[in-house]
């Protein structure tokens, strides 16, 4: 009798398995669809050459309150190129960077910029915005880049542990894979950081002080990254404060202070007299910064 | 020794209950406490639990000690003031602990008032301090269900949640939807805190959630391992409290907070050598 009922139960219990898997699957793709930017994990969507598309801002202009953090500002960063944003403190740099990258909203003007509806542009925002104590490995970190492929719910894809793997040993972070990212040094944080940008393999990099407080070694190592994805066709925009390290690295360079001094190749913008007016516009009256984005 | 341990809850079910109530709670505020932690929200929590308080006395004004209406009341301005809040952070990101303090003052005020108006002194006290051991069933069974849904919620959700509260402009560029995953943990944080409300009232309500999940980050660093031992030190309060209050006759929500408060303070001192250590080595 009890084993008869058992045998009538088994393709029930089985049957009804099968439904809780496909509804949870359903429930699953549903979520991703609304939550994870309707993002398909088998298209591809890279764009090739002059299509990845630049950055092109018109008339552009942000506020904090009554003061002003930029204006006017019109041009393009063009695709496939490698820009440095030079200019004095309070300048705008940083909150130029967050408006391109689409995470505070212009008082008045447009960003055009396809990267960011396509969820291909990457920032990377100054180190001290970051919670270095937050219980994260360096691996975990560098694993996030990948996150379009598994997105907010589901599986990782198999081969997600080599291509991490890969990535960490192109930072020259392999010793330090499996240590908690408190434990870096600022160096190797920005190392850390840069692996998860090769992974993200977004088509416009938008990096917010980069270089600083780093040493030479890291400094160059990390150069050359920039540049091998200038060669690969992404659009790459830097803040930088060291002048020499624009003149030598960087073909285009904006020099912003509140109002664009001048927007171009490197050699024309960065003339000792554009140094100059940049300084004196910039050079604030009252000695508020903008917060610690400034 | 035992009978010492176990003789209140054999003998009283009103003990029983307080116990499994706690229990509960400790399984739903290890995980939310430790996120809120992780996100260094701790402030945002205490507000949140003040801000339960005029909801649940407009609804108490209205039908008296109906656990639905305080309830729904409690959860509907627990989540008005976290929509406010967020609104306000988004126009005046440098003012966010000021406006904070300013809900968390204008919202206990306001509540109090309106339960003084109508009420006793003991239902004042009821909305302060709570009352672990006027739990009745029907509050248990509200707890258990908020617990169910709040672990089945972190335990889906929990890859968005975490990188959310590590680097949302990382996940906003990504496309993952940082704003929704926000909005869920919040709604997690009043849920719990409404629950917590009716065993521990607005002032302790953070207490059980905070507490045990601070102590657990003083002795491991990696999540998963923090929300458990989070839950197990919440359960450890519970039972210590709950005894307190029995044999020294003291109030037993006070007793359950002061307890998880002991184990932060041994597990700081305790752990406080290796959390000094300097980073960057």
């Amino acid at each position: 009798m009890v084993s008869a009922a058992r045998i009538a139960a088994a393709p029930l219990g089985r049957s009804l398995a099968v439904a809780l898997l496909a509804l949870g699957g359903r429930a699953q793709a549903t979520f991703s669809r609304h939550f994870d930017g309707g993002y398909d994990p088998d298209s591809s969507d890279r764009l090739v050459g002059s299509e990845t598309g630049g950055i092109v801002v018109r008339n552009l202009s942000l506020r904090y309150g009554e003061r002003c953090a930029f204006e006017n500002l019109t041009g393009e960063f063009a695709p496939a190129s490698l820009t440095a944003v030079i200019g004095p403190n309070g300048a705008g740099k940083s909150s130029l960077l967050k408006v391109l990258a689409g995470i505070i909203r212009p008082a008045s003007g447009e960003v055009v910029c396809s990267a960011l509806a396509r969820h291909r542009l990457a920032y990377l925002p100054q180190q001290d915005e970051l919670d270095r104590d937050f219980p994260i490995t360096v691996a975990e970190l560098v694993a996030l880049g990948d996150w379009r492929k598994f997105g907010s719910v589901r599986e990782v894809p198999p081969g997600l542990a080599t291509v991490v793997h890969e990535a960490v040993a192109a930072v020259g972070l392999s010793s330090a894979i499996d240590r908690p990212i408190a434990e870096l040094s600022v160096g190797q944080f920005q190392r850390a950081l840069f692996a998860r940008l090769l992974l993200q393999d977004a088509d416009v990099i938008l990096l917010d002080e980069p270089f600083a407080a780093l040493d030479e070694s890291t400094t160059e190592d990390l150069l050359r990254f920039l540049q091998r994805w200038q060669e690969e066709g992404r659009t790459v925009v830097a803040v930088l404060h060291d002048l020499d390290r624009a003149r030598r690295y960087f073909p285009t360079t904006l020099l912003l202070a509140r109002v664009p001094i001048a927007w171009g190749d490197t050699p024309v913008s960065l003339t000792a007299d554009n140094l100059a007016r940049a300084q004196n516009v910039a050079a604030p009256p009252e000695n508020d910064r903008v917060g610690q984005t400034a | 020794m035992i009978d010492f341990l176990i003789g209140p809850f054999v003998t009283f079910g009103f003990m029983r209950v307080a116990l499994v109530a706690c229990f509960a709670l400790a399984l739903a505020n290890g995980p939310v406490g430790t996120l809120l932690l992780m996100r260094r929200e701790s402030l945002d929590g205490n507000v949140l639990s003040h801000a339960v308080v005029p909801g649940a006395a407009l609804g108490f004004l209205y039908a008296g000690y109906s656990l639905a209406v305080l309830t729904l009341g409690g959860l509907l301005s627990g989540l008005a003031v976290a929509g406010l809040a967020a609104l306000l952070a988004r126009s005046r990101p440098r003012l966010h602990d000021t406006s904070l303090i300013a809900f968390y003052l204008v919202s206990l005020s306001f509540g109090v008032m309106i339960v003084a108006a109508r009420g006793s002194q003991a239902d004042l006290m009821h909305v302060l301090f709570g009352t672990v051991l006027a739990v009745d069933l029907k509050a248990l069974v509200l707890i258990a269900c908020i617990s169910s849904v709040t672990m089945l919620a972190i335990a889906a959700f929990y890859r968005p949640l975490a990188v959310e509260s590590f680097d949302p402009a990382f996940l906003r560029a990504v496309g993952g939807g940082g704003g929704a995953f926000r909005a869920i943990f919040i709604t997690l944080v009043v849920l719990n805190l409404v629950a917590s409300f009716q065993a521990f009232g607005t002032l302790l309500a953070i207490g059980p959630m905070l507490l045990p999940a601070a102590a657990a980050r003083c002795w491991t660093r990696k999540v998963w391992p923090t929300m458990a031992l989070a839950t197990l030190i919440g359960m450890a309060a519970a039972l210590a409290g709950l005894l307190i209050s029995y044999y020294a006759k003291l109030p037993s929500g006070p007793a359950i907070v002061m307890g998880a408060g002991v184990i932060y303070g041994v597990s700081s001192l305790a752990a406080g050598r290796t959390r000094l250590k300097p980073r960057g080595i």
